[in-house]
């Protein structure tokens, strides 16, 4: 068989792409011939497009396209390492329906709720756009006009669309779809420790002798962290590994201490465990006097749903869920004293001598412990109780701040932290911790960002679940989605999100870059540039800043959602938009548009193209005639040098693998709040938890109280949603990855063998998932990877094709507004 | 080469599904049984088409809804069956994690024991004609080689995932490095 000259060409490249990747081929593959012009791939980094992990990853582009990727052996998170989905990420802007050119229903040529999508132009979308966003606002004002944005936004436009929404539309309904993720985590650190995320960093796996996983399936969800985690395990034969949770996953394969408890349990467990430190005298009381101090919260708090229904009604503590009252420590001992372990075992259902271990991990001075959790805890209506509740354990025993004792909060979408949390996209919330209820903290931003005092509205917008709401009822009008699939997402679809967005008093737009159900549901679809298509930075759960460079171009008119931003802002002037008292008051404004005013500021465009690094695109600042990235961070930067967010200069982190804020004197924080790790503890301080006042963390004494629902003699099974290995949230990018479809096709029902054979189903058999909200059509699923216990299903929510979101609760914590998609009341049937 | 009859099938199965969908979704009423015609259809190819032509001007455009409208359920497909054949599949890149080409069913993989490494591992494959794992697979965190399979490596199935017989419902035009160079023009002779 003769071989042609490409064909030996293309053998070429499989060598050179192995030696860049540092793999030993044998020596008959490496000894061909190179041309060097035709088999270069320019190889540059690039954080993962998925988890909040934050994985580096090195991709390969030859003419303009992404041919591989491949883990960063020199990414401190994962070195060299990827989990399935992260070594397909070459494949995720490649689906063929990719979206290339805006999309308005319309009918007889002009734009029609019920009309068909109709390719369009950027100008004509964004003229439609504009006149309902002004209709809106000059009939109803700038609290009828909201925006959901994302944890996948890039620093910068989750940046720019908070000074637009915020600085410029004068309207705080912008919330992020991390609301569904982080919220609780986010309030939990609030209440604790008065600042936001983890004191730790992933060192602290190398570093523990134990792991407790509270409701986090790492194995899947986190599989970087999980190999770290079963790399520790499996090399020190001495360190123990506790999972929790209500039913039996792949993280119970490395278990030393399983545990299944019954649904919103947990908390019982941990005010246990706070028990068993207290009784057995293992207080570490001068890390407690010196550091600590310690608050009652009020109970009884309802469970955040809509204000007439039953529930919230006869909740005592509804319209304060957070408030609470300082105690002290006999008083704490005093509450969780009742937690006994007998009390425990009866109402989780967990076996003594499990639960005893488990609380000896906390108790025992000698054994350093980390905490790990997700959605298990963030996703209930107590969930920012058991972010204070574990935060307990760790404060009781002085475990934390230090190497290997850390609780350590893990965030599910790749700039929770970065961007929703940091930048401060939440309705209620500025960049750096701030929020909009502080008039001193308006101050600061309207003078960071060059605007009239004033300017910043003081009360909080729509968060996420209320923005459907709104919509429903009418009072949210124009609403613009940007890089999430909240129809999907969404916990109640049928009674709550899908009539608001198809009510025809509202206009909705969604950006995506396919045309997920979220995009079937809007009126207008903006194509989006995705990932390496456009420069971006992700911030992950530890803190970590990472950069990367457009490397491709976006396919068709597909633009970054920083660009349909900033473009939409040309779009309004000063006068439409701000109060005529202030323009008055402030002449300069006046006539100007919302792009001058927030990003022509001095700031923005301070930086010229010609920084950009040689070698790369940048297709923003080519429009826009300005380095627009570098403006943006820059400025945003501003809100937290000095204060504890320090972010170093823009472009150390294009040459960095990231680095961990915050950054003083070019130097990362590994561990914050201790004196000689964190510069901003001061000296002979020990300890300090700066965000609060008094430097003290607060210890809560906070109850069990029961979940919104629960299974009974029609509605008999618990349903937990959540996601699996091979996809990733809604599976817009994973299900157009061959691979990734073809090993987890569609959406199943775990369900325990008993349970399917009682109701007469085997597996493969097709079911109905039934709750009072609504229903979808599943199959029942006895194998694999979940073994699930009697009266839970577990259904995970990837399949657009399966919308188990008809079927879930919008039920939230009171507190911090995060819907539990853990728990809610089905009947699984036949069809 | 290898990917056009998979590509041109999920093609196929796009335009078929979105025809489909669009029909449905015109219907005010649609009897859920017409949703299960998209896939059996698709097996059935008539016409060739891209995937830019396959864009529906309708409002039923999330393929992976199979056309069905969001306010409605569907059957679901029957369920995939994990293909066992044992044939290797090819890499899209040479460090993508193989695909595991045989049915893992009831394997064993805990902290205890590793059924996949009983073919697997070095000293076994021979004896079982199974691909070894990689030499990296040896390696720790620092790249050093270690005498047994290093523990970072251990849960097999983090990376490498079986594949089932499921269609799939979006083409997906990723291109490799071969199929890139073959499309460039000759810059210079041999």
């Amino acid at each position: 068989m003769s071989m042609t000259r490409r064909e030996f060409i293309r053998n070429t490249a499989v060598a050179v792409a192995a030696k860049v990747a540092g793999i030993a081929l044998p020596a008959s593959a490496t000894n061909v011939l190179l041309e060097g012009d035709i088999t270069q791939m320019k190889w540059s980094k690039a954080p993962c497009r998925f988890c909040g992990t934050g994985c580096g990853v090195n991709v390969a582009v030859k003419d303009g396209r992404v041919v591989a990727t491949h883990g960063d052996v020199h990414a401190e998170v994962n070195r060299g390492l990827n989990c399935v989905k992260g070594y397909f990420l070459s494949k995720i802007m490649y689906g063929g329906d990719r979206l290339t050119q805006p999309l308005l229903r319309k009918k007889n040529g002009a734009y029609a709720k019920d009309g068909e999508f109709t390719p369009v132009s950027w100008d004509e979308a964004f003229d439609v756009m504009t006149e309902q966003f002004k209709r809106v606002l000059k009939e109803k004002g700038p609290g009828s006009i909201g925006m959901f944005g994302s944890g996948q936004w890039t620093v910068w436009e989750g940046y720019a669309a908070n000074k637009l929404f915020k600085g410029g539309f004068r309207s705080n309904n912008l919330d992020p779809n991390a609301r569904h993720c982080m919220a609780s985590a986010v309030m939990g650190f609030m209440r604790t420790f008065g600042m936001d995320e983890p004191m730790g960093v992933y060192d602290d796996i190398e570093a523990t002798d134990a792991f407790v996983l509270w409701g986090s399936n790492m194995a899947e969800m986190h599989p970087i962290l999980w190999t770290r985690v079963t790399d520790h395990r499996l090399s020190n034969p001495n360190v123990k590994v506790a999972v929790l949770s209500t039913f039996q996953h792949r993280c119970f394969d490395l278990a030393d201490i399983p545990i299944v408890f019954k649904p919103q349990t947990d908390l019982v467990i941990l005010n246990y465990i706070a028990n068993h430190i207290i009784t057995t005298g293992r207080v570490n009381k001068d890390f407690v006097n010196q550091h600590t101090n310690f608050k009652q919260g009020v109970t009884d708090i309802g469970y955040g749903l809509r204000p007439d229904n039953p529930l919230e009604q006869k909740a005592k503590n509804a319209k304060d869920p957070g408030a609470s009252e300082p105690i002290d420590f006999d008083k704490f001992a005093a509450f969780v004293a009742p937690y006994t372990l007998e009390k425990t075992v009866e109402m989780t259902g967990v076996d003594k001598g499990w639960l005893e271990k488990l609380a000896e991990l906390y108790a025992d001075p000698k054994t350093k412990v980390m905490s790990f959790w997700t959605m298990g805890f963030n996703q209930h209506t107590r969930g920012v109780w058991a972010n204070n509740m574990v935060y307990n354990l760790h404060l009781l025993t002085g475990k934390i701040s230090t190497p290997g004792n850390s609780p350590f909060s893990l965030t599910g979408q790749p700039s929770a932290c970065g961007t929703a949390r940091e930048v401060g996209t939440f309705s209620h919330r500025l960049p750096a911790d701030m929020v909009v209820t502080n008039p001193e903290h308006r101050k600061r931003a309207e003078e960071i960002w060059k605007i009239p005092q004033g300017i910043i509205q003081p009360k909080p917008g729509f968060h996420a679940v209320e923005q459907n709401r709104k919509l429903h009822d009418g009072v949210l009008n124009a609403y613009w989605v940007q890089v999430n699939n909240n129809m999907q997402a969404g916990a109640n679809l049928m009674q709550e999100t899908y009539p608001g967005y198809r009510d025809p008093r509202n206009f909705i737009v969604v950006s995506d870059a396919y045309p997920t159900v979220t995009a079937q549901a809007a009126d207008l679809i903006l194509p989006a540039a995705m990932w390496v298509e456009k420069e971006g930075a992700y911030g992950n759960a530890e803190r970590r800043t990472q950069f990367w460079h457009q490397l491709v171009k976006a396919p068709g008119d597909a633009k970054s959602d920083l660009w349909q931003l900033m473009e939409f802002s040309k779009r309004f002037t000063t006068d439409e938009c701000w109060p005529a008292e202030i323009l008055t008051a402030n002449p300069q404004f006046k006539g100007k548009t919302l792009f001058d005013v927030l990003f022509r500021n001095g700031n923005v465009d301070k930086f010229p193209t010609s920084q950009i690094e040689a070698g790369y695109d940048n297709d923003e600042s080519a429009a826009f005639g300005f380095y627009v990235q570098k403006g943006l961070f820059e400025e945003y930067a501003t809100f937290g040098r000095g204060h504890g967010h320090d972010l170093a200069p823009f472009d150390a982190y294009h040459q960095a693998r990231g680095l961990r804020w915050p950054v003083v004197d070019g130097k990362e924080t590994l561990w914050r709040y201790r004196e000689g790790s964190d510069p901003f503890v001061k000296a002979g301080a020990g300890f300090e938890f700066y965000g609060n006042k008094d430097g003290r963390a607060v210890i809560w004494a906070l109850p069990y109280e029961p979940p919104a629902e629960s299974p009974d003699a029609e509605y008999n099974m618990w349903l937990v949603t959540g996601r699996v290995l091979e996809h990733w949230h809604s599976g817009s990018m994973t299900m157009r990855v061959p691979e990734l479809f073809r090993s987890f096709p569609s959406g199943v029902v775990f369900m325990n063998p008993d349970d399917a054979r009682s109701r007469g189903f085997k597996r493969g058999d097709e079911v109905k998932v039934v709750s009072r909200r609504g229903e979808m059509r599943s199959r029942v699923e006895t194998r694999g990877r979940n073994s699930m216990p009697p009266g839970v299903v577990f259904v995970p929510w990837f399949d657009a094709g399966q919308l188990i979101n008809k079927v879930t609760l919008d039920a939230t914590d009171p507190i911090s507004k995060q819907t539990d998609y853990k728990k809610c009341a089905v009947k699984v049937v036949a069809v | 080469m290898r990917d056009k009859p998979v590509v041109a099938i999920a093609l196929l199965a796009i335009v078929v599904a979105v025809a489909v969908g669009y029909a449905v979704g015109r219907k005010s009423a649609p009897a859920s049984s017409a949703v299960s015609e998209p896939v059996a259809a698709a097996q059935k190819p008539t016409a060739p088409a891209s995937a830019t032509e396959a864009r529906p001007a309708s409002n039923q455009i999330d393929a992976i809804r199979r056309g069905v409208p969001i306010a409605e359920e569907a059957s679901p497909p029957v369920m995939a069956h994990v293909e066992n054949t044992d044939i290797k599949r090819v890499r899209a890149y040479p460090m993508q994690p193989p695909t595991i080409p045989h049915s893992i069913d009831n394997y064993q993989i805990d902290k205890n024991s590793n059924r996949c490494l009983l073919c697997h591992a070095r000293a076994n494959a021979d004896r079982f004609q199974a691909p070894p794992v990689s030499v990296t697979h040896y390696m720790d965190r620092d790249e050093q080689i270690l005498a047994t399979i290093s523990p970072r490596r251990y849960f097999c199935t983090q990376c490498h995932v079986t594949q089932t017989d499921a269609k799939p419902l979006v083409a997906n035009n990723f291109k490799d490095i071969d199929t890139v160079m073959s499309e460039q023009p000759v810059q210079k002779a041999n």
